[in-house]
């Protein structure tokens, strides 16, 4: 399974929170800015791609057990929110490119999403 | 123990004998004739022997006759005092009939006990996780644990922490990982309902039982006008601003029923909601009770 390290490397994503974790392996992706739909797709594992960078992300991040969370679009996290996901051990990316192009470059590195739905 | 120990004859050379241990890197090898165990013979009969410049001597003038044995079915510990009182590097392990059929050094022993710590400790961590007993150790005829959970209004600072607390006890609870999942989703869906529409905020009540979970999330107020419209997928009255930071999608209420296994929402305009959901903890306890 690709680790989070081979993406940061890869996707030239940089990694803002729990920096010391990378070496976690990821299962598979989920791409979408409603928290909800992350909720109810993104299982323990997986690689959830959002523009979203507020504070519930972390909390979404949390309660599924994603390996990390990137966000796209040059949004960035404040203080409080990367602390808290320090906290929690969440691995927060950022990156100023757009979901597609991520989630184009994550299909190509072979991370699937769910063949289901 | 080891067993497929290697062996020699009384009749190998000191000078053979050198070359098995240095190609199997061992320190000593039982002396087996006619399949009868004869004796052992040591890295340090080969050193007095080497000492000596008796490099062509056999096995049979060097080794140690009645070598240390140990029966097969006795216990470590007997192996230990053996260890101890004898002071030897290896006993060779035999069966009732005398015959050997392995052998077992201090390092055996000493990986043993490593293997045997590390159990005792992964199980004391196991113990000290879950705090499932409290259900064996608290006799009642229903014993249940109520967690509540205060959720401010507006606070969306603050999303998702009953939740994740609540995660938190499950697992600690023992509970499967696919139920604890299920309690989470709901936990914060409904959290965020409370956060997002109750203008004075509201409680999440956990009623944890052995088999079952029941989640009670309760406000006072506004309430839903409509409460059959507010549960079709989609429909959602969260303002903009809510809607931009990825919630009010109208998806909330059906996540939780997805993960419900029985749901009851209440709601009176102008004085609160209420909403019940049920998760089994064992799921086939949930599947009995679903088809009854």
């Amino acid at each position: 399974m690709i680790s989070l390290k081979e993406i940061v490397e890869k996707l030239k994503v940089e990694p803002v929170s729990s920096v010391h974790s990378l070496d976690r392996p990821v299962a598979s992706g989920y791409a979408s800015d409603l928290l909800s739909c992350a909720m109810r797709r993104a299982k323990k594992g997986y690689v959830w791609v959002t523009l979203q960078c507020h504070m519930n992300v972390v909390a979404v991040a949390t309660l599924v057990g994603l390996s990390a969370v990137i966000i796209t679009e040059g949004n960035s996290p404040d203080a409080e929110t990367l602390s808290k996901a320090e906290k929690e051990g969440v691995v927060l990316l950022v990156t100023p490119r757009s979901t597609f192009s991520i989630v184009g470059e994550l299909a190509s590195l072979g991370i699937r999403g769910d063949l289901e739905g | 123990m080891k067993k497929n120990v290697i062996t020699v004859s009384p009749e190998t050379s000191i000078l053979e004998l050198k070359e098995i241990l240095r190609i199997n890197r061992i320190s000593g090898a039982p002396v087996l004739e006619n399949g009868r165990l004869v004796g052992i013979i040591s890295i340090e009969d080969l050193l007095k022997a080497l000492q000596e410049g008796d490099l062509h001597s056999l096995v049979r003038k060097r080794m140690t006759t009645q070598p240390i044995t140990v029966l097969e079915r006795e216990s470590v510990v007997e192996a230990v005092k053996k260890f101890t009182q004898h002071k030897v590097g290896r006993l060779l392990v035999v069966n009732e009939q005398g015959d050997l059929v392995g052998i077992l050094t201090g390092g055996d022993i000493t990986r043993g006990l490593l293997e045997a710590i590390s159990l005792d400790y992964h199980s004391e961590e196991v113990r000290r996780y879950r705090a499932s007993h409290i259900f064996e150790d608290i006799v009642s005829d229903q014993t249940s644990l109520l967690l509540r959970y205060k959720v401010q209004p507006h606070d969306f600072k603050s999303g998702g922490a009953a939740a994740s607390k609540l995660k938190r006890a499950l697992e600690r609870l023992g509970g499967a990982p696919d139920t604890v999942r299920r309690v989470a989703i709901s936990a914060y869906e409904a959290e965020m309902n409370l956060i997002i529409h109750a203008d004075q905020g509201g409680e999440v009540i956990a009623e944890l039982r052995p088999e079952r979970i029941r989640l009670t999330f309760v406000d006072r107020g506004p309430g839903i006008p409509d409460v059959e419209k507010a549960l079709s997928p989609g429909f959602s009255t969260a303002p903009n601003w809510i809607r931009e930071l990825g919630f009010g999608a109208g998806m909330g209420l059906n996540n939780i029923k997805r993960c419900a296994d029985s749901m009851k929402l209440e709601s009176k305009l102008g004085h609160g909601t209420r909403l019940e959901i049920i998760i089994y903890l064992r799921p086939e306890l949930g599947e009995n009770v679903n088809s009854s």
